[in-house]
């Protein structure tokens, strides 16, 4: 049944979007847009035809495609409440660090495709804050390793199961920070990169898609919507390890827990301010130290 | 082993023939080029048996000098490093054919094919040789022909320092050298490899010794931080055929030594693994920074290849720690993915300075703020480029992804089971490896995007043409490579398995055990990347089908309603890295000039920017100079009087015998 969580993930991922709005919109005392609104700009999208710039060549087509590819293929590796990813050995946190790299390859360079100088800004951005991201993910996964003594994802997400909240380590606590951040940044959320902006020359994420239109912008957003569901999901798996022995409980519980998470994206996206920009550089050195930390911590 | 000889034969008289045909530069290219495949031909069989595991025989000539002997070897190590050695060096050489062929007009270009043939010849020799000597002189030939090839275009005065700098810097590491091979001489009392590596050191000290002397020495020529400096200047200099071959697989013998001597100095010891490691780190990260900051592509390139030498010793050092601290899973880790990355980077490494020289030839100018919109223009050299962007920045499924994963793993390794001192180590190399690669995605999107995206920055790169096929052909067969080594991972993990038995003390059970699970895990990788290219085409499909009766329309790249751009509006390589170069200023000093608009109707603006090498410009020009100025203090015995230089030649021969007696 480790095919059911991909399933999951491919039909609820979109549904995180409208969960963050609408806490963002009861915050705001607004009543917000309808929780499926992702589903229906994906649908419209899906429906229009496209326009592309004259200067772009196949580089930008393929920009979409392979960015939506990376996150499927990404999504196979991810354990989720309890059951191993469908590909699953050990090193397999590398692949997925990779496919998350290749997704970003994909779309800075799409983004450089246009020539314009907005979307050379985001792309730029985009590119130093990945860079800067990657340190954090593989000190926080290789803290996770240190923990539990075993380098594949799902063998040690599984071996922290059974874990109750009782005996926390402050280990994974930090890891959890750490990550936290690393979600925020690689996901484009508040306080380093606001979605909602209106003025290119703020934006990271949405200023490198300016030119997409019709499928191939349907193709981003639901590629977003998947790279949020697997870190979501990384997040969730070290927070609320497999409790029962039901998996059908541990299940439930792991998507209880990644809506949970966007409920909380949503609260800090309405309590807090974007950073300025050369501040999220430090935020990320931050959540490496954090990562070190809790390795150093698992040296005893 | 019997053709062997016949193949060096073949290398060296291929180049004096293409030497002898001056004056026709067609036929020297063909003669150079057919020799040099012909003798590749006739060694596949025995690097072929080596790395299939077959104990290989060696060949023992006599030769007249001292201590010296003709003993050449092809064993699994040796194998290993010729592999891409002479696969890279045919196809560079298929490519200068088409290279070339405008530049005869200039000059000759007879010389060039001899030189590189007489390169490809002494490394080689450098790889086979099992003598200290011979080693050495084949060491020697491969630093001047390389000097000779770096000098091709002397008119320039740029060129002229970069050869100087490259002849200095060769030439002090072979110092360092020719004192390893005297005291393990003295050592041993013989100058044969066979001898050296049966000996072994038991005594700590001297060993160490001898490892920084082979650090040092081997070090320089990898390209190794703080030995780098001749590195940017010579591979921009040469021409960019003879750069790929430099870049990918000359600097290797360095890391070849490196590994070969390790195997002379009995078990190592944890410090050299921590070592190379902070080494490979300190050479990743500096050299991903400085490759940012370079807006010359040739001079990012060769700012790379002191990147991929840090991961490559990355991996060398977690191996030696792996064999130091009697962990065979780590060491196994290590040392695969250190010579998997040796593999990879002269494939990726080469197709990209390939790349790059098709832009310089087509264009004239490899100054990338002259350049963009190439895609379009040269659009196989732009595929191939890309291919090798995603395979040098470690993207699956190319085979960049598969050794940097191998190191990845070394780190975890020796963070999952280590001790505190192995986990900081594999804690340190997990991050670092980490921010390389996250710098490398910044600087091969920059390269690519700037030169072959948007729209041309200058007249430069208007009326370009795609490269001749001579040219695009061998680039085809290198990006093909790169990701047929990705997919077959599986498979070529195995041929690593004997390289690793010679250079760990690991039992050769273990270790087939152990590439047996690696290639297991590849699969899986390979699945994944089969998976990827599954959905891509689906979605390419899904997109047609979409697409097919609706309205595609063509418009021009929205720039928030701005009525009249221009590509000098676009994004400038110095600008997409700027975010990078500002964080990381206090490392990079990056000079700058600025003149602001003034005025309320400003005339001109400017913005220069430059960033020159460091240890460079801080300690080797500084240095270099005082002993400058101090040799200037003797000069007074430089007189140019013959008769006094003959006293003076008396006088020396007067002390020895003295000293002799005494």
């Amino acid at each position: 049944m480790n095919w059911l969580p991909p399933l999951l993930a491919l039909l609820l991922a979109p549904l995180l979007l409208g969960v963050i709005n609408r806490t963002k919109a009861i915050f705001a005392g607004r009543t917000g847009q309808p929780l499926l609104q992702s589903y229906f700009d994906l649908a419209r999208l899906l429906r229009k035809g496209a326009v592309y710039s004259s200067t772009t060549s196949w580089v930008f087509r393929a920009g979409p495609i392979l960015g939506l590819a990376a996150m499927f293929t990404a999504l196979q590796l991810v354990p989720f409440g309890g059951q191993a990813g469908l590909l699953h050995f050990s090193g397999d946190l590398v692949l997925l660090c990779g496919l998350l790299a290749l997704g970003r390859f994909a779309t800075v360079a799409a983004a450089l495709d246009t020539g314009s100088s907005f979307e050379g800004m985001g792309a730029s951005r985009e590119a130093f804050f990945g860079a800067m991201a990657e340190p954090a993910l593989y000190l926080s996964l290789a803290a996770l390793v240190r923990h539990t003594g075993s380098y594949g994802l799902s063998s040690s997400l599984a071996a922290l199961a059974g874990r109750n909240w009782v005996d926390v380590d402050p280990s994974l606590v930090l890891v959890t920070v750490a990550l936290l951040a690393v979600f925020l940044v690689e996901n484009c959320r508040i306080p380093v990169d606001d979605p909602n902006t209106h003025l290119e020359l703020t934006m990271i994420h949405e200023v490198m898609v300016l030119d997409h239109s019709g499928p191939d912008f349907a193709f981003i957003l639901y590629g977003a919507a998947l790279k949020m569901w697997i870190l979501a999901a990384l997040l969730v798996g070290i927070v609320l390890p497999a409790l029962s022995s039901n998996p059908w409980l541990n299940l439930a519980f792991a998507v209880l827990g990644v809506f949970g998470l966007a409920l909380l994206v949503g609260v800090i996206e309405s309590v807090m301010a974007r950073l300025r920009l050369v501040v999220v550089p430090q935020l990320l050195v931050v959540a490496s130290a954090l990562a070190a930390t809790a390795l150093l911590l698992g040296v005893r | 082993m019997e053709w062997i000889p016949v193949a060096l034969g073949l290398w060296i008289f291929g180049g004096l023939a293409a030497l002898a045909l001056w004056r026709k530069p067609e036929a020297s290219a063909w003669t150079s080029t057919l020799s040099l495949a012909a003798g590749t031909l006739m060694t596949a069989p025995a690097i072929w048996r080596a790395l299939a595991g077959h104990s290989p025989g060696i060949l023992r000539i006599q030769w007249a000098v001292p201590g010296g002997e003709f003993a050449l070897q092809i064993d699994a190590l040796a194998a290993w490093f010729l592999l891409p050695t002479l696969l890279l060096a045919v196809l560079a050489a298929v490519y200068g054919m088409g290279y070339l062929s405008g530049e005869a007009h200039h000059r000759p270009t007879a010389p060039l094919w001899f030189f590189f043939n007489l390169l490809v010849a002494s490394m080689a020799v450098v790889l086979m040789a099992r003598n200290a000597v011979l080693f050495l002189t084949a060491w020697e030939v491969m630093a001047l022909a390389s000097f000779f090839l770096v000098t091709f275009k002397d008119e320039k005065e740029s060129v002229r320092r970069a050869g100087w700098t490259y002849l200095i810097a060769t030439h002090l590491g072979t110092a360092f050298l020719l004192a390893l091979f005297i005291l393990l001489g003295r050592q041993t009392g013989s100058l044969d490899f066979g001898v050296w590596a049966q000996a072994g050191t038991a005594d700590p000290r001297p060993a160490s010794l001898l490892f920084m002397l082979a650090l040092i020495g081997f070090g320089s020529k990898a390209g190794m931080i703080p030995f780098h400096v001749w590195l940017p200047e010579a591979h921009p200099a040469a021409p960019s055929h003879v750069s790929a071959v430099m870049s990918g697989v000359m600097i290797k013998t360095g890391i070849y030594g490196l590994m070969r001597s390790l195997t002379f100095f009995g078990d190592p010891l944890p410090w050299w693994g921590w070592l190379l490691i902070a080494l490979g780190i300190a050479s990743g990260i500096l050299g991903v920074l400085f490759a940012l900051a370079q807006h010359d592509l040739k001079r990012l390139l060769a700012y790379h290849s002191v990147e991929n030498i840090g991961i490559i010793l990355l991996g060398l050092g977690l191996g030696v720690l792996g064999s130091s601290v009697g962990s065979p899973a780590l060491a196994i880790l290590g040392f695969s993915g250190c010579l998997l990355h040796v593999l990879n980077h002269a494939l990726f490494k080469g197709l990209l300075f390939l790349g790059a020289g098709g832009v310089l030839r087509a264009t004239g100018s490899a100054e990338m703020e002259h350049l963009g919109g190439l895609l379009k223009r040269m659009p196989l050299t732009a595929v191939t480029f890309l291919v090798g962007a995603a395979a040098i920045s470690g993207l699956p499924p190319f085979n960049g992804f598969v050794s940097e994963m191998l190191v990845f793993m070394g780190g975890l390794q020796a963070v999952a089971d280590g001790e505190v001192t192995a986990v900081l180590a594999g804690a340190g190399a997990v991050a670092g490896l980490a921010l390389i690669s996250g710098l490398a995605i910044a600087c091969f999107t920059k390269a690519f995007g700037i030169v072959f995206l948007g729209e041309p920055r200058s007249h430069h790169a208007v009326s370009v043409t795609e490269s001749p096929r001579t040219m695009v052909v061998p680039m085809g067969i290198l990006a093909a490579l790169c990701l047929a080594v990705g997919l077959t991972a599986p498979w070529i993990i195995g041929s690593v398995a004997q390289t690793v038995v010679l250079t760990t003390h690991v039992p050769p059970s273990t270790v087939d055990q152990a590439v047996a699970g690696l290639a297991e895990l590849f699969a899986k990788v390979a699945i994944a990347g089969l998976l990827l290219m599954l959905v891509c085409g689906l979605l390419i499909l899904l997109r047609r089908r979409l697409l097919r009766d609706r309205r595609v329309e063509t418009a021009v790249t929205w720039d928030c309603g701005y009525a009249s751009p221009t590509t000098r509006m676009q994004y400038s390589a110095s600008s997409f890295a700027q975010p990078i170069t500002e964080a990381f200023k206090g490392v990079l000093r990056t000079h700058m000039r600025v003149q602001m608009p003034a005025l309320p109707f400003p005339e001109r603006a400017s913005f220069a920017s430059e960033t020159p090498d460091p240890c460079l410009e801080r300690f080797y020009k500084p240095g270099f100079s005082g002993i400058a100025v101090l040799a200037s203090k003797l000069r007074w015995l430089q007189h140019g009087n013959i008769h006094l230089y003959v006293l003076y030649i008396a006088l020396a021969l007067l002390a020895t015998l003295v000293w002799m007696m005494g």
